[in-house]
């Protein structure tokens, strides 16, 4: 059994938090600066320029990328081997989201009670936990703007529904997306398992390199198909037109029973941000 | 480019076109979500705003934390369609205009149109980029919503594209 002390594990999370909500993700920027280049229409050609150098900001003065530092999530891929000592995993997570969010001049911007919308802060982080083999913990954090959160959708197709009918369905999310939840969009595309696993799968395929297309034919063709139809709505950058609305579709799919076909579309914004480490 | 100082009079509105770019410099208040349900609850009292609203420029904004030596921090603009519900009390109310990210609601196209006002969009997503526009802020009312709370914004060429101008006419998309 391998050791690892929780302060590891906070010590972690806080630097992640810092570098994820300053650094735009390097596969991003690489399909923002290709986007850029292709763009033809002049209010879409200068909105991707301030998000070029929106980064390069970000980066120089130690700032957040945007303003909303998400709803934290937080990914743990606990080795079997591995027995993590002190305080309790959750409390651990929590202490580095907080000193992580403060070092970064975050937003506090988890309320405690839904309804009651009391005590803003920066925590608790959503923490989600897989048990994987070896002696390792690889950590993941995701902060996820809320904009784009709110375009989140899920449909229970019938399980003879054809592809195409699916691909459709993502598109329209798109398009009903609009420009509220800031394009140009990264499409995170969850197929499969029960409701909630196609909600969660949507989710942690926003954290695949967009660059890379999914290795499962079927999936790779729906990607390409979908993104090549989001990019005809004319949305664009900010809303301002362009044949940029969208730099990526990625898919994840799971089994599911015989009598479902659950998908869930889980869109985030051009500032998708995420940072990972493994202990 | 247009540029353009506050307070944003009917005159200065009434030239701006959909789709037209502008840098605008001058004093803009932040109110997003919570803020609006105050005040849209304070003018349905009959009581007064907590700011003027006389010509008052409306910034669906609620920064990140402040940096040490910094005059505010990251702050782009949030989803404007959560407020449409109590944005045409505020035209009402004097408001000239509003800054926001996304679409509007039909009701809120028409009230631009009634007030002639206008509906810029700015880069959303673009926090760290805008937060060199600022060159003071301090909060002026509802301290205890902390980044919900109203701050009162000195910004100098701040970018937006005017989304719905005040004859109604708006970008495709909004």
């Amino acid at each position: 059994m391998r050791k690892i002390p929780a302060v590891m594990i906070t010590d972690t999370v806080a630097e992640l938090c810092a570098r994820a909500n300053i650094i735009l993700r390097q596969d991003v920027l690489v399909l923002l600066r290709s986007a850029r280049k292709k763009e033809k229409n002049g209010l879409a050609a200068a909105a991707l320029d301030a998000v070029l150098e929106n980064a390069r900001a970000a980066a120089a003065e130690r700032t957040p990328l945007c303003q909303d530092t998400g709803l934290p999530y937080v990914f743990l891929e606990i080795g079997q081997g591995v027995l993590i000592t002190g305080l309790r995993l959750d409390a651990a997570v929590n202490n580095g989201v907080k000193r992580g969010y403060a070092y970064a001049s975050c937003r506090e911007s988890v309320v405690s009670h839904p309804l009651s919308r009391s005590g803003s802060s920066y925590a608790p982080a959503v923490i989600h936990t897989d048990i994987v083999p070896g002696s390792r913990v690889r950590v993941t954090v995701f902060p996820k703007g809320f904009g784009s959160e709110n375009k989140t959708a899920l449909k229970m197709f019938r399980p003879t529904e054809s592809v195409d009918e699916i691909v459709n369905y993502v598109v329209t999310c798109a398009a009903e997306a609009g420009a509220d939840a800031c394009p140009p969009y990264i499409i995170g595309c969850g197929i499969g398992g029960g409701a909630d696993t196609a909600c969660l799968l949507a989710k942690k395929s926003l954290l695949r390199d967009v660059r890379r297309r999914s290795p499962d034919r079927l999936l790779h063709k729906m990607e390409k198909e979908i993104l090549r139809k989001v990019n005809r709505l004319n949305i664009g950058p900010m809303g301002l037109g362009g044949r940029c609305t969208a730099l990526a579709v990625n898919i994840e799919a799971s089994p599911t029973h015989i009598a479902g076909l659950p998908v869930a579309v889980n869109i985030s914004c051009h500032a998708l941000r995420s940072a990972s480490a493994v202990i | 480019m247009r540029k353009l100082i506050t307070p944003l009079t009917k005159e200065k509105i009434a030239g701006l076109k959909a789709g037209e770019q502008v840098l605008l410099s001058g004093i803009i208040y932040t109110a997003r979500d919570q803020a609006h349900k105050l005040i849209a609850a304070a003018l349905s009292k009959g009581r007064k705003p907590p700011v003027e609203l006389s010509s008052c420029v409306i910034y669906y904004c609620g920064p990140s934390g402040t940096p040490e030596g910094k005059v505010i921090g990251s702050c782009g603009p949030t989803t404007s369609s959560r407020m449409d519900a109590f944005a045409p009390l505020l035209l009402e109310a004097g408001v000239s205009a509003m800054i926001g990210k996304g679409g509007r609601s039909e009701e809120v196209v028409r009230a631009i149109k009634r007030r002639k006002a206008v509906y810029f969009t700015t880069y959303a997503g673009c926090g760290a980029l805008l937060a060199r526009t600022v060159r003071k802020a301090e909060v002026v009312a509802y301290p205890h919503l902390g980044p919900e709370a109203v701050y009162r914004l000195e910004v100098e060429d701040f970018p937006l594209v005017v989304a719905i101008d005040s004859s109604g006419r708006k970008l495709k998309g909004f």
